[in-house]
């Protein structure tokens, strides 16, 4: 597995993501915003955590226009990998990578805790280390994680299975106290129709060693790592 | 030429910031305030004076980059 962690100006989370990749086996680049083109061979792209362009005009937008987008987008097109991980969420949703908005917090706090997950699918790329309905401990640390979408993309998102993670409390249980932000129906993150981009809020970088507080992250990059296809 | 975009929440779309600031305005006494929505304007200079240009060239970037247009709205005026 050949990563490429995107790195726009005011991202913050590109070495964290690194190292979890690194931990689960990936062989990790790093990619500045301006290059045009990915590395050769490249599996994945990720577009990590931050506040690229310090959140000007509205979360990711700017970054969403960057010269690696294109790439990106032609790279997810071709059936590439792609994980979006809070403002890189909100960067591919910009980027029209993936449907949607994150818009600002219901609440209008920024919120910076532990958060329950429910893992809705454990047969794609991204999550087939986990079982399907697991309840897993991450983090969460945002202030624009509201995801909002039209009814009828909302109901395409359902009706395809197209949505990756839901907040839940610690009983797995999706209800509208566990939803820390008021995003439709609890989503934390989604797929593409091809299921090869995936998109969160939650932080699974975080939670990848014991030491700092768990390791329920290490799902996804050990799904990632495992899951490549053949050459 | 002066040009001015107004960029404003589409209705329906929940506007927290538009709620708090409700809230003050209420809380600071400021009577018969119903609701209140939150947008953002931008006013842009052209170098040159061709009005249809100018409209064509604000209506590409509101749909590219100065408008999310999956909840926001965009209102275009050119001044002189």
């Amino acid at each position: 597995m050949k990563a490429a962690v995107v790195t726009f100006p005011g991202s913050n989370r590109e070495g964290d993501v690194a190292t979890a990749l690194r931990q689960a086996g990936a062989t990790v680049t790093h990619v500045w915003h301006a290059d045009m083109e990915l590395p050769a061979g490249t599996d994945l792209v990720v577009l990590p955590g931050g506040f690229s362009y310090g959140d000007y005009l509205r979360c990711g937008a700017i970054a969403g226009r960057a010269h690696i987008m294109d790439a990106t987008r032609a790279h997810a097109a071709r059936g590439g990998y792609v994980l979006g991980i809070c403002n890189g969420f909100q960067i591919a949703c910009e980027a029209g990578l993936l449907p949607g908005v994150l818009a600002r917090n219901a609440n209008l706090k920024f919120v910076c805790k532990r958060q329950h997950l429910t893992v809705e699918r454990a047969d794609t790329v991204f999550t087939r280390a986990y079982a399907k309905g697991q309840v897993i401990d991450v983090c969460i640390a945002h202030g624009e994680g509201n995801y909002i979408v039209d009814p009828e993309t909302l109901a395409r998102l359902e009706g395809e299975g197209l949505v990756a993670f839901r907040y839940a409390d610690a009983d797995g249980r999706v209800t509208v106290e566990a939803d820390p932000n008021g995003s439709l129906n609890g989503i934390a993150g989604i797929y593409s129709p091809g299921f090869n981009v995936l998109g969160l809020m939650p932080h699974p970088e975080n939670l990848i060693d014991s030491l700092t507080g768990g390791t329920d992250g290490r799902g996804i990059f050990e799904s990632l790592v495992s899951g490549k296809k053949a050459a | 030429m002066k040009a001015r975009v107004t960029v404003t929440l589409k209705n329906g779309v929940l506007d927290p910031q538009g709620k708090a600031i409700e809230g003050a305005l209420k809380s600071l006494g400021i009577d018969g305030v119903g609701s209140v929505r939150q947008g953002k304007v931008f006013d842009i200079e052209f170098t040159a004076g061709d009005k249809a240009a100018a409209e064509s060239a604000l209506k590409d970037a509101c749909e590219k980059l100065l408008a999310n247009t999956v909840i926001e709205n965009y209102r275009v005026e050119i001044g002189a």
